[in-house]
């Protein structure tokens, strides 16, 4: 197939909206924590487009989109790009320069490893946070990454169907996020009831803004193509997150105020839980996944504060992960092959047996990204101390990890 | 009458007001201050190299209080603030020559 130009300005356009989302969510979690962590916070989802891009093109491209081995890896004849140019793919995005595609899943990469922050900011060590990424990337989202995407991949074969990245990202994020929460332990101070109140919530806000900007390139653009299909998953995605945002509002309003805090969580449980549907579904379902998304999204937030001891801090597992849950369950139900001929029907097109698909999919990435972050994350503790001291944690991360204030310049 | 002048870590504040609240003392002024005491701040280790970090942020409350409420509120604060480690802060007590209520004028104890 001759490449496409319009395809190619927009998955290129697309990789770099995605680029994006890494400081987008840097903003949406630096405003979240106190004013001593705030660098620290932006300091370690930013660090991934250095860290985890180097390590896609050195092998990570190659293993989740080399040629299949077993159906759970890719190969290593991609090893620093080797073979990748600018002509098509023979497997993927065939309109397209495979550089282009490999750009753009790249930065499906970073954001990942980025998203996973957001659980143990405000007390984990800097370098022990970079060894652990480097692990969990290798070994947690390249396999993962090839079971659903690649070309072979056993969930691929199954007929399991992940849009954007809802169980590639999202749910390997919040699942790992709340296994990595657990190993670290809380904030000094959290289990005593501590107040620990976000410093800047119009932070959050702007981050929040990037992000929904952002998944336009994430969503539209994961239909590798300019067409049509791109135009549904860029509704469909507007959709969710504007009825997450407005459903997020309303519950919080029920409770107490509206708040603006709320509104950013909303709009971003929608964007992440319409993420492995966007482009298989009618847009207007969009709605119905949006305001199932902030129900999930603000009670699992509400249990997981109340009814567990767990500081999985900035609530990555129950916005991303029960998000992308819902949101690949949901495909199973609203697929439609009048949407995406490349897809599947859904229950309510008469094909029940997505849904068991999408239930193996879900359970399989569930369990194996739970237990290798597990795994990992006692690995590097026992290597190297996952912890900062307790002093240092006193002080903030800013300063002791960094030597920075977010207000008033460095120490010397 | 006398001004108490707490000196305290950031995240103590809320138990020290619930301590001060449970005695009835309501009133007080909260100031974000930065400062050290005889450790000269906190020594930090990056890598070898030991640095020092100069001044440490605080909170400052302060309270008014009659005479005989001294030894009481004291004792709220530190009971409040206390975690026994180096940095929980100081206490100073001052003497007061009057105060003034803005909205009526009345001076002297009814003041406070």
């Amino acid at each position: 197939m001759p490449i496409n130009a319009a395809d190619t300005a927009w998955v290129l356009i697309s990789a770099a909206m995605v680029m994006l989302m890494t400081p987008g969510v840097a903003f949406f979690y630096g405003g979240m924590v106190r004013r001593k962590n705030f660098l620290s916070t932006l300091m370690m989802c930013f660090v991934t487009l250095g860290l985890i891009g180097l390590l896609w093109v050195i092998y990570g491209y190659s293993l989740c989109f080399g040629p299949d081995k077993w159906g759970i890896i890719g190969g290593l004849n991609f090893f620093g790009l080797n073979g990748v140019g600018q002509t098509p793919s023979a497997d993927y995005a065939k309109s397209i320069p495979q550089l282009a595609f490999a750009a753009f899943q790249m930065m499906f990469a970073v954001i990942t490893v980025a998203l996973i922050v957001g659980a143990v900011v405000e007390r984990i060590k800097f370098s022990s946070l970079l060894v652990f990424s480097a692990l969990w990337f290798t070994l947690v989202y390249c396999p993962v990454t090839h079971w659903v995407w690649g070309a072979g991949g056993w969930l691929n074969k199954l007929g399991f169907l992940d849009f954007a990245g809802g169980t590639v990202v999202h749910i390997t994020a919040g699942v790992s996020a709340l296994a990595l929460a657990i190993i670290l332990g809380p904030r000094k101070g959290y289990r005593e009831g501590e107040r620990m109140d976000p410093s800047n919530i119009p932070m959050v806000l702007l981050g929040a803004g990037i992000l929904w900007f952002g998944w336009f390139g994430f969503n539209a653009g994961s239909a590798l193509t300019s067409g049509g299909l791109a135009s549904s998953a860029f509704m469909t995605t507007y959709i969710a997150g504007a009825a997450g945002a407005i459903t997020w509002m309303i519950l919080g309003w029920s409770y107490q105020r509206p708040s603006v805090l709320g509104v950013a969580t909303g709009a971003v449980a929608g964007l992440a839980t319409v993420t492995p549907a966007a482009g298989y579904i009618q847009p207007i379902i969009g709605i119905p996944i949006g305001i199932a998304a902030s129900l999930i999204g603000f009670y699992m937030m509400a249990f997981r504060a109340k009814k567990t001891r767990i500081d999985e801090s900035l609530d990555v597992w129950a916005v991303h992960g029960m998000g992308g849950t819902f949101g690949t369950l949901a495909v199973g139900f609203f697929a439609s092959l009048a949407v995406n001929s490349a897809g599947r029907d859904g229950l309510f097109y008469g094909r029940g047996v997505q849904v068991l698909t999408q239930l193996t999919g879900i359970v399989a990435v569930w369990a194996f990204a739970f237990a290798m972050t597990w795994g990992l994350g006692k690995l590097v503790d026992v290597i190297m101390g996952l912890r900062v001291s307790p002093t240092e944690e006193s002080v903030g991360l800013d300063i002791s990890q960094h030597g920075e204030r977010a207000y008033g310049g460095w120490m010397r | 009458m006398k001004k108490i002048e707490a000196i305290i870590r950031e995240e103590r504040l809320e138990p020290v007001k619930n301590m001060l609240e449970s005695l009835g003392y309501h009133g007080m002024t909260i100031t974000e201050v930065s400062g050290r005491g005889r450790q000269k701040g906190i020594p930090l280790k990056w890598g070898s190299k030991e640095y020092r970090l100069d001044f440490l942020p605080k909170l400052k409350i302060e309270v008014v209080v009659m005479d005989e409420d001294v030894s009481p509120a004291v004792n709220a604060i530190v009971r409040g603030a206390r975690t026994g480690e180096m940095g929980d802060g100081k206490i100073f007590i001052i003497p007061i020559e009057d105060a003034i209520r803005v909205r009526t004028g009345d001076s002297g104890t009814g003041a406070v």
